[in-house]
């Protein structure tokens, strides 16, 4: 590869406290326009804000998450611009003591794990939604105030993938430590990326986009690889690049220039006088920090540890949270003594369950212990693991029990010989081919035979029996 | 006497005793207003129909006696305009936290609003979008500014007793030109909530009164932490009634050398020191001092204040309240908004502001004049170490002409010389009456002590009043 791909990542996180950030009003989504509002959030003259402990404490706590130093001085400060979705026509921000500096994340890439820098973390509040119809644009304030966390990445993502991963983790950490929703449909979780590339080994940064607009974790990839397919073409024409802002057209697939560089505002920002400077205790910080639940990545390594998992199954089950305590309880509770049974279901048939239904494995509302008792009747080959495989849709899909199921659908694996014997020797005249070429040594032939067998008793018949059955009838002819 | 031309305490006094009731109080008060307004202008919108209710009477403290408020102090439901076209028809839906409280203690709010500068820009009261207020003592001249609705009202008797705000010497100044007290607490001694910003790191509302004892009583009031202004402080409200000892016996007063140099009228620097020898006669010991950095005071202050009201005012855009110029596009509307909304001060102001929060001038002037006001402040403290308080004029001058400095700024900015420190070192002031010109206007004295000790004040101001007669001569009207 002839260009070196940059990337670095500003992620914009709603948190999930009841009340917004400067003022008391509910943070509630999708309420009735400008319902949740007050005059404080509306800017009213005469008003004054007063931060929300809860928020800053939602702060600490995914600053520490990210190994971030938490400051011990930090303030509020205005960043001043005229828009009709910011009451005050200023934003209180944080400019240059940030509440947090210096952390990182890791993502595990194709080419193994990798420490991403996080330049910083800072609390904000939103600004309002501009909603435009013809002829009028009209303004829904409910969001105005609630407080945000601006997570700021180090240029160390190298591909729209590793971008990808990296909101992945990202996404999985805010979830563990529940200080947002995440959604980046509801706009809970926002996401800009600033991309530029540079010939292998350059020291300097190339001439970089800013872009905007991404409403999914897909869509901040695509944006990213048209990106990168936009520049190379540049570079290759040996154009001049310009830095700008482009915003993502999902319809089109394409990223479309916004403003550039010239246009770029002058924020005025300087110390907020309302909200005096604040000292951040440390001994709250150590509290915090004590109270930390258990992150993925050290979720992953226990699970490896205690149940024996293999690396790769343990990170795919601790991605989400309570897929990792949905999964934990049902390996716990597993009585048999190979776990790796139990892991074996989850990661495999209920994995793909969950796919099917794009959802997580929590989300599939299984009764662990019916889930349990399935792999029971298969372990004592009442049923075989073709069947079991269907119940364990039924289980999600109906709710009732794997025993009723089984019933039901007459699933009860056949291993009686008498049953079985009629249907053997059917398979036999109707298969005289495959009859000799196991006679001439071919052992494929068997698998088919028994797969024959299978379908006439529609996939009630025990394999292992059926195989045995068939090895001996043709021996005895 | 009549009964407007009392002190709030001898009124509470009458009403406790029963031999009279607020509506007689507000009877003459309008009879009052109805002779001498035409000619002193102290009040805004008296064609206000829907003022003339009724006011309540209260069993509490205050019994219903009326109390005047400047017209940038929220007031539910009443018009709170700050003297600006750009707040044409606000009514807060919502009292200031000072209001509150004086409803909590029984007081009446007096509907109809004390005129002002516009935003409190201006130190003459001529900046209102109303047009000027008079001087009581000599209509030709100003009552002084910001609060110049206020401090003419109350010596007019066309106000028992009222609020102002100070943010570089609005309280202070206009009572000294009026011959009345005014009070600038301590920065965080009373909540700014609902007192429609100027510069927040400077702003406190206090009172304008007859007497140092209704200032006591006034600010015992409206004191105390409030958990809607984060830069209210935590500290307890003393009766401050109780300073009113009329003993200043061996009390250590400093004169700082820096407040009697070119500049400071010969008439009024030797009434001063008349005062200042009243003050040794009655005990107090007397000292020069020096606060060094005073020379800095004028351009730090009017880089710290515009810089803040340039944000503070940015809210005022059209979009939600207020008056808003008709126009299809967005910046248009904005632009004609402001420019049709704001007088000519506070757009300078804006513009002064909004110079020294620019990119590139940021350091060399918001961030140096922080670091002056830090030494400025360093100066009290220095002092305070050994002396109870200082004393100085109030203002380098009586009141001036109307019209008199309209057209020069720098000048205009020079009369608030000896308040502006106090504000930007967030100590408490007080101006009492000390004397007349020759030409019959009166001169205050100002006295400063440290943060929190108000009683202070009170009690050297209350001893120096009751020892002269200045307070009880009224202007003829």
């Amino acid at each position: 590869m002839k260009y070196q791909t940059v990337i670095g990542l500003e992620v914009h996180l709603q948190l999930n406290t009841k009340t917004k950030a400067f003022c008391g009003c509910s943070t509630d989504f999708g309420k009735a326009p400008n319902s949740n509002v007050c005059p404080v959030c509306l800017g009213f003259p005469g008003t004054l804000p007063v931060y929300n402990r809860q928020a800053l404490n939602s702060a600490i706590k995914l600053a520490l998450a990210f190994g971030c130093q938490i400051q011990e001085h930090t303030k509020f400060d205005r960043k001043n611009y005229f828009y009709p979705d910011l009451p005050k026509n200023y934003q209180i921000s944080q400019f240059d003591l940030p509440l947090s500096r210096n952390g990182y994340l890791d993502i595990y890439s194709q080419d193994g794990p990798k420490r991403i820098g996080i330049t910083r973390v800072h609390l904000e509040e939103d600004a309002g939604k501009l909603i435009h119809e013809t002829g009028v644009s009209l303004v829904d304030f409910n969001r105005t105030g609630i407080p945000l966390l601006e997570i700021v990445s180090e240029p160390d993502l190298n591909s729209p993938q590793e971008a990808f991963d990296y909101l992945t983790s990202l996404k999985s950490i805010i979830e563990y430590l529940d200080v947002s929703d995440c959604d980046m449909e509801k706009g809970s979780l926002r996401c800009d990326a600033n991309i530029s590339l540079r010939l292998c080994g350059a020291g300097e940064l190339g001439v970089k986009t800013e872009l905007k607009n991404m409403n999914s974790f897909k869509g901040v990839k695509d944006a990213l690889t048209f990106e990168v397919e936009r520049q190379t073409r540049l570079l290759e024409a040996s154009q001049k690049m310009i830095q700008e802002t482009r915003l993502w057209d999902v319809e089109k697939g394409a990223t479309i220039a916004m403003r550039t560089k010239e246009g770029a505002k002058d924020y005025r920002y300087f110390p907020d006088p309302d909200l005096t400077v604040f000292i951040i205790d440390q001994s709250m910080v150590s509290h915090i920090k004590a109270q930390l639940p258990e992150l993925p990545r050290e979720k992953m390594r226990r699970f490896v540890k205690e149940y024996g998992l293999t690396e790769y199954d343990a990170k795919i089950l601790v991605s989400s949270k309570n897929d990792a305590e949905f999964a934990e309880s049902c390996i716990q509770d597993y009585p048999g003594k190979d776990k790796k049974e139990m892991v074996n279901w989850l990661i495999g048939p209920l994995l793909s369950e969950a796919n099917l239904r794009k959802r997580k494995l929590h989300e599939l509302n299984l009764d662990k212990n019916e889930l349990i008792s399935l792999i029971g009747f298969v372990g004592r080959q009442d049923i075989s693991h073709l069947s079991a495989k269907s119940v364990l849709s039924q289980l999600i899909d109906t709710g009732k029990s794997a025993r009723d199921l089984i019933q039901e659908g007459n699933l009860q694996q056949i291993s009686n010989a008498d049953a079985l014997l009629e249907v053997i020797e059917t398979v036999i005249q109707e298969n005289a081919k495959s009859v000799s070429d196991f006679k001439a040594g071919k052992t494929n032939a068997l698998m088919y035979l028994v797969g024959q067998v299978m379908k006439k008793s529609s996939g009630k018949a025990n394999p292992k029996v059926v195989g045995e059955l068939i090895r001996r009838r043709l021996a005895d002819a | 006497m009549e009964l407007n031309q009392l002190t709030a305490h001898e009124l509470l006094e009458k009403l406790k005793a029963r031999q009279t009731t607020p509506k007689a109080i507000l009877d003459s008060l309008h009879a009052r207003i109805q002779k001498v307004e035409p000619k002193v202008k102290a009040y805004v919108r008296l064609d206000e129909p829907s003022l003339s209710k009724g006011i309540k009477i209260r069993k509490e403290e205050l019994g219903g006696l009326p109390i005047t408020i400047k017209d940038n102090i929220c007031t539910e439901g009443l018009p709170t305009e700050c003297c600006s076209k750009i707040l044409q028809g606000f009514r807060p839906p919502y009292d200031a936290t000072v209001i509150n409280k004086l409803k909590e203690s029984g007081a009446a709010i007096f509907p109809l609003k004390a005129n002002m500068d516009e935003f409190a820009f201006g130190s003459s009261c001529e900046n209102s979008y109303f047009g000027p207020t008079h001087n009581p003592w000599n209509l030709d001249c100003v009552p002084g500014g910001s609060s110049g609705g206020s401090a003419a009202a109350v010596a007019s008797d066309e106000a028992i007793w009222a609020l102002g705000s100070d943010t570089g010497g609005s309280i202070r100044q206009p009572a000294s030109f009026c011959g009345v007290v005014g009070l600038k607490p301590t920065y965080g001694r009373v909540s700014r909530f609902g007192l429609i910003a100027f510069a927040s790191s400077l702003d406190q509302i206090g009172p304008i009164t007859k007497d140092v004892r209704d200032a006591a009583i006034l600010t015992g009031i409206i004191s105390g932490y409030d958990p809607l202004d984060s830069t209210s402080v935590n500290q307890g409200v003393p009766d401050y009634t109780k300073s009113l000892s009329g003993d200043i016996k061996g009390l250590k007063i400093g004169i700082p050398k820096e407040y009697f140099v070119a500049g400071l009228d010969a008439e009024v620097k030797i009434i001063i020191e008349e005062a200042v020898n009243k003050l040794k006669n009655l005990g107090a010991v007397t000292n020069q001092v020096s606060l060094p950095h005073t020379e800095y005071a004028v351009p730090v202050y009017y880089i710290i204040a515009t810089a803040e009201a340039s944000s503070n005012l940015a809210r005022f855009d059209g979009v939600q309240y207020g008056y808003r110029a008709q126009s299809d596009n967005l910046i248009q509307m904005y632009k004609l908004t402001r420019a049709q909304g704001f007088g000519r001060e506070a757009k300078r102001r804006i513009r002064l502001g909004t110079f020294v929060l620019s990119h590139g001038y940021y350091d060399a002037y918001y961030l140096l004049a922080l670091k002056v006001r830090t030494l400025i402040k360093q100066d009290f403290d220095k002092v305070f170490r050994d002396f109870d308080c200082i004393v100085a004029p109030t203002s380098p001058t009586s009141a001036f002409k109307i019209g008199e400095r309209a057209q020069d700024p720098l000048k205009m900015y020079l009369s608030d010389i000896y308040t502006i420190s106090v504000n930007l070192a967030g100590i408490p002031a007080i101006s009492v009456p000390c004397g007349f010109t020759k030409k019959g206007l009166p001169v205050g004295l100002q006295i400063m002590a440290r943060p929190f000790n108000e009683e202070m004040l009170f009690r050297a101001a209350h001893t120096f009043e009751q020892n002269t007669d200045w307070h009880k001569l009224k202007p003829r009207l």
